[in-house]
């Protein structure tokens, strides 16, 4: 019987062949933790009685939470993060370098075939790059940071053949708004997602980051896909050690093989506030809004930022909405400004913000709604109070609807203003 | 393991900012002092009507969204002795384990708000005092049952030192 690419990847870091619904240990390649849980994952690591990191080469700290530090609070738990990377020697990225999961896959430290976990839930979004990645608790990361090991329930697979070629505006958002939509928030649930096909394969890296980030959207521990040209090339000069790519077998066992031809595919919006409540944009068309967000994990990288750039080009928003942008590292920012992308979106009116988390979540105090806004944003959750106003409604689209909404002051077809 | 209260009823896909919005973690680090705020967002009096020992009783995916083990231990901190629901996001049901909350998979379809429950989790079962009945409930996985009877993850490893999960060794 062959195996799935997370039945391998989980086998080999268990150091015994295993099978879905078994239990394993399983060495870690890499963990990550953020500035955003309470307690912190250090603050557990000390509960438990670690004194040393079983690599710090192996341990990052990321401040993308809460970036601009909004609070005394907040403050002085920075103050204790930066506190603990400099007693541990382990790897700190500083608040304005960018949101966790752009600088995980930018920075090499996550390669295909690896087993890693991150104190988010939007760690899965590393499958793109065939890494079997999955969020955990602070209580998991500080014992895997204590002892290199962690148990893991070896998931079934759904397979998602993704056939044919997105049309002109519409974009990895669409696709993975359209497949939450369609297997619901907890059609995932317990099992791994893998994303093959000809719609994947045309993908930049950057858009299957988009579509491997929304994977626990759907309940799922793990979106993966496999590597292929472009990742490698994506990888060249990133990676600073060896990896070897996995694929699953063409007689493995998947609990479901789920076929779509995306080539009539349209913008998709999720209205507030369940991230599977998924409706094709011509019934949304029309429904003012006051704040749009090009931001997250999701969707604030190089290639989105300049989707929408395109768009705004010459244009000034809509006098009723904000526009928040927030790249998604320091690297997009600076080769946003190199190519004139940041100077076009700050003339269309956009309102910049810390790389990082800022505008998605709502501890980092950003882009806060007022009471009964309506924001578009092209972040993964539209959870009631997400932007820390339970007030205010989110949408979720793509850069290109959020930018097109941002024109006209109300939800819009993106697609008369791409040629 | 016994455990006794009256249930509190909440519906499907109740997000872990519904458990504890994230604007709270800019004022305190105290867990305590947060888990006044518990379903602050949807059900504001709710920590006001809960009595020690009681449990949140749920649809499908509860816990879904963020990894945050906050979510977990403000409800243990309020004084909730379990969850029962439907079902669960994975991240949650994995953090209520290691912070030491039952998380109980059942069918919580018949059980209406007030009524009287008493759950065994050795036996596995959920039985309802006020209406007379008895349901099954899903087993937990040897290696959590492991966990939950040294008190959670951070118990486990002020005992051992590291982890020391017979049933994985043992190859179960």
């Amino acid at each position: 019987m062959g195996k799935t690419i997370a039945e391998k990847i989980l086998g080999k870091h268990a150091g015994k062949p295993t099978a879905a619904g078994e239990i394993v240990m399983a060495d870690v390649d890499f963990i990550m933790s953020v500035d955003g849980n309470r307690p912190l994952s250090i603050q557990v690591f000390r509960e438990m009685g670690g004194k040393n990191l079983f690599d710090p080469r192996k341990f990052a700290l990321v401040i993308d939470h809460a970036p601009s530090s909004p609070t005394p609070t907040v403050a002085n738990t920075l103050k204790l993060v930066r506190q603990f990377a400099r007693q541990q020697g382990c790897i700190l990225y500083e608040a304005g370098e960018g949101s966790c999961h752009q600088l995980l896959p930018e920075r090499g430290h996550v390669l295909p075939g690896d087993l890693v976990i991150g104190t988010d839930s939007h760690t899965c979004t590393y499958g793109a790059l065939n890494v079997f990645s999955t969020g955990v608790g602070v209580s998991d990361a500080a014992a895997a940071m204590i002892s290199g090991r962690l148990w893991f329930k070896v998931p079934e697979t759904i397979r998602f053949v993704l056939k044919g070629r997105l049309p002109a505006g519409v974009y990895a958002k669409d696709l993975i708004l359209h497949l939450i939509g369609s297997v619901t928030a907890d059609g995932a649930t317990y099992k791994a997602a893998e994303y093959v096909g000809e719609a994947i394969s045309a993908l930049s890296i950057d858009g299957r980051l988009t579509i491997s980030n929304m994977a626990v959207e759907m309940g799922a521990k793990a979106g993966l896909m496999e590597a292929d040209e472009k990742t490698l090339a994506w990888l060249k000069g990133r990676a600073s050690r060896p990896f070897e790519p996995v694929f699953s077998d063409p007689d493995a066992r998947f609990a479901d093989v789920r076929e779509y031809d995306v080539s009539k595919l349209t913008p998709q919006v999720a209205l507030p506030h369940r991230v599977d409540n998924v409706v094709p944009v011509e019934a949304a068309l029309g429904k003012p809004i006051q704040q749009a967000n090009i931001v997250a994990c999701t969707n604030s990288r190089l290639e989105d930022l300049e989707i929408a750039a395109s768009i705004l080009c010459g244009r000034r928003v809509h006098p009723g909405v904000r526009l928040y942008v927030v790249p998604a590292s320091r690297p997009v920012q600076m080769e946003a400004l190199r190519r004139g992308i940041l100077q076009t979106l700050l003339e269309a009116g956009g309102i910049m913000g810390v790389p990082g988390c800022d505008a998605c979540s709502g501890g980092s105090h950003f882009g806060v709604a007022a009471d009964g806004d309506n924001v578009i944003t092209t972040a993964n959750r539209n959870f009631r109070g997400r932007v820390a106003n339970p007030e205010a409604f989110i949408h979720l689209a793509s850069p290109a609807t959020v930018a097109a909404s941002a024109l006209e002051g109300k939800i819009a077809d993106c697609r008369k203003y791409v040629r | 393991m016994q455990l006794k209260g009256k249930a509190h009823l909440f519906g499907n896909d109740v997000n872990t900012d519904d458990i504890i919005a994230s604007k709270y973690k800019s004022s305190t680090t105290d867990m305590l002092e947060m888990s006044k705020y518990l379903m602050g967002n949807i059900d504001p009096d709710f920590v006001r009507r809960i009595a020690p020992g009681d449990f949140i009783v749920a649809g499908s995916n509860f816990g879904c969204g963020s990894s945050r083990e906050t979510a977990p231990r403000v409800i243990k901190l309020a004084g909730l002795s379990a969850v029962l629901a439907k079902g669960f996001a994975r991240i949650f049901f994995r953090n209520a384990i290691n912070v030491g909350l039952p998380v109980v998979e059942c069918d919580t379809g018949g059980i209406e708000a007030g009524d009287r429950l008493e759950v065994d989790l050795t036996a596995g079962l959920v039985r309802n005092l006020t209406k007379g009945t008895e349901g099954k409930v899903a087993p937990l996985p040897a290696v959590m049952l492991e966990l939950l009877s040294d008190g959670g993850l951070s118990e486990h490893f002020k005992k051992h030192g590291t982890f020391h999960l017979q049933s994985i060794e043992k190859g179960k």
